[in-house]
């Protein structure tokens, strides 16, 4: 027992409804969410280095015993995960910092990306089916007042067609987690476990699980990602970067969660669906990366492009194929934040969505040129960089088990994001220059800071891979072996 | 617009005493038989529902002077600093105690930290329920 495991939950759920009353002081509410994000970074340090000596803990609400009562459960994977999450969101804070605008600030903007972190980090944390069920509630709440804020046409238009889709999936979650207690009896997910492992995976409980892949997939944009271009593309900036880092990534969690703690017994038919799932991801969202010329849609088939190769790792099921999911998802998440503010930036500075109504920009702010050289480098994975790690690992674990036809499409796919970023690059850095000396909007510091901040995480992350590996390593090994999960939670 | 409709101002009088008082037994109800702060929250969301209805939007907020977006936030605040309270005494998060007391007047009764939850949830409900009410309103 130790309440230090909720904090990243309850600091931000706290400070979300202090925020309401401090509604005038805008001052206040952006430092008072920027300390928050401070505390969890801390916190998830903390916790991160006590499992590894003292092996993944729970605590218990209200001192209900598992299966019986609701439980919070921290292993390196979820920490991790948390830890990525903080240090995004204080990044993306301190870009909204100076890009929003104060009717949205006035507007409860801080409190409801307070909710929303704590929805996410109440994802990864919890270790009840329908628990996670509520977090995915909170987290999702949050984004449909937060994409719909400004209230443009364009943005109602987006929000409503995000709202009837998460509406959708959030109810086939429900029938999920109805058929599964029907069948099983509990949603304690290390109890789920144990069950499953003594009746076996029947064919019942597979096809449950597809319910759940569905479900997933529609949350993280597996396939199912028709929705997403259009609603990452509409929300402020600091918003869709807090989107593009935070929210794919918490379905590609729960996914590879569920399938590596409850349904790993029938891979050949569930890991191949995922597989197939992923190769497919990985096609479209490079034609989309390709096809299109406004920026937003450009950077958003990334992300799905990114979807899909971290579900390549999650489909392989190999100790090296889950390293490299975990470690591309750090990647991903930092690398996407930052790519999004990049966007952003470009369009503000232009006042142009369409790559091909831009040109020059490297002239006018150079060192924003080169940030957007470096990250496209780390996408495409070149070495120093922290898309490297993650894509060896992925690369090997899948040559290790001879998945080679998603090997060709995961690496053939970062010639596709490198070939779209590039011709971003060309297009808009080199050439030209469209912006004249007197009509050049200064960059403002607000802007570059939280840019050049995340870039010194994707090298630094490149650079740690070393250091960092002690703790992705445990996260793997509690993945591959569920009975650590188990043991931590029914039989301590 | 005003409409003579003495009948529903009289009876509207006496309904939301009933509502008020329903709303109270079936919020104290809550801690062990059906009720609760939800349920209690809404009915008495809805003898202010009933207000807004009979007299007009500026006559009832002139009455009562409160932001209800604001009694929710504190309604949330309540529900999880109760939660937080637990890290005081070195108890699991969400932990709730009872006890049994001798008060003047009730006799022996039990007071709980529970109802101070349930009472942040009620505070929540009517607070959501009348900022939601209110703000279809406006577009009418």
């Amino acid at each position: 027992m130790n309440n230090l495991l909720v904090m990243p939950m309850a600091i931000p759920v706290l400070a979300g409804i202090l925020l309401i009353f401090l509604r005038p002081y805008v001052k206040a509410q952006r430092w008072i969410s920027f300390f928050v994000m401070i505390a969890n970074i801390g916190i998830s340090i903390y916790l991160l280095n006590w499992i590894q000596t003292d092996g993944v803990q729970r605590l218990d609400f209200g001192g209900w015993q598992p299966p019986f009562g609701i439980l919070f459960v921290a292993d390196s994977f979820s920490v991790i995960l948390v830890l990525t999450t903080s240090i995004v969101t204080a990044i993306c804070l301190l870009y909204a910092f100076s890009s929003v605008e104060k009717s949205y600030e006035n507007m409860f903007f801080y409190s409801f990306v307070n909710f929303l972190v704590a929805g996410v980090n109440g994802s990864f944390l919890t270790g009840d089916l329908f628990n996670l069920y509520v977090c995915f509630e909170v987290m999702l709440l949050a984004s449909y007042v937060l994409i719909a804020l400004g209230g443009r046409k364009v943005q109602l238009r987006e929000s409503m067609k995000y709202l009837v889709i998460n509406i959708l999936s959030s109810w086939f979650f429900l029938i999920a987690i109805a058929y599964l207690y029907g069948t099983l009896g509990t949603l304690n997910m290390a109890h789920l476990s144990e069950r499953i492992a003594e009746s076996g995976q029947t064919p019942l409980l597979t096809v449950i699980s597809i319910v759940f892949l569905t479900v997933f997939a529609l949350k993280s944009g597996l396939l199912l990602y028709f929705w997403l271009p259009g609603s990452y593309s509409v929300p402020a900036t600091a918003v869709s970067a807090l989107f593009g880092a935070l929210l794919t990534k918490v379905g590609i969690y729960v996914m590879i969660r569920t399938f590596t703690l409850l349904f790993y017994h029938e891979q050949q038919i569930t890991h191949l669906l995922i597989g197939i799932l992923a190769g497919l991801t990985l096609i479209g969202g490079s034609i989309g990366a390709i096809a299109y010329k406004d920026i937003r849609q450009i950077v958003a088939y990334n992300v799905i492009i990114a979807v899909g190769f971290i579900l390549v790792g999650l489909a392989v099921a190999t100790p090296e194929a889950l390293e490299g999911s975990i470690y591309y998802l750090m990647h991903d998440m930092i690398v996407k934040a930052l790519l999004f503010l990049l966007a952003g930036t470009m369009i503000i500075v232009t006042g142009e969505t369409r790559i091909d109504y831009m040109s020059g920009l490297i002239r006018n702010y150079p060192l924003f040129g080169w940030i957007f050289f470096i990250v496209m480098l780390s996408l495409a994975g070149v070495p120093p960089l922290s898309g490297f790690i993650g894509k060896v690992l992925v690369g090997q674990g899948a040559v290790n088990s001879g998945s080679y036809i998603l090997l060709a499409l995961a690496f053939i796919s970062s010639i596709f994001v490198l070939y779209s970023l590039l011709r971003v690059f060309l297009n808009c850095f080199w050439g030209e220059t469209i912006i004249s000396e007197e009509d050049e909007i200064p960059m403002k510091k607000g802007w570059l800071i939280p840019c050049v901040l995340l870039t010194a995480g994707t090298v630094i992350l490149g650079l740690a891979a070393e250091p960092l590996a002690i703790y992705v390593q445990d996260a793997a090994n509690t993945l591959m072996n569920p009975q650590i999960y188990i043991d931590a939670v029914l039989n301590d | 617009m005003k409409i003579n409709n003495v009948i529903l101002r009289t009876v509207a009088k006496i309904v939301v005493f009933i509502i008020l008082t329903l709303a109270t037994y079936l919020f104290l109800a809550g801690h062990n038989s059906p009720g609760g702060g939800f349920i209690g929250g809404l009915v008495l969301a809805s003898a202010l529902v009933l207000l807004f209805i009979v007299y007009d939007i500026e006559t009832v907020q002139k009455a009562i002077p409160v932001d209800f977006k604001k009694v929710a936030a504190f309604g949330a605040f309540l529900s999880v600093g109760t939660g937080f309270g637990a890290l005081i005494f070195d108890v699991p998060f969400l932990s709730q105690s009872f006890a049994y007391f001798n008060l003047p007047f009730f006799g022996e009764t039990e007071l709980t930290t529970v109802t101070i939850f349930e009472a942040g949830v009620a505070l929540v409900v009517v607070g959501v329920v009348v900022t939601i009410i209110l703000s279809i309103s406006e577009d009418v």
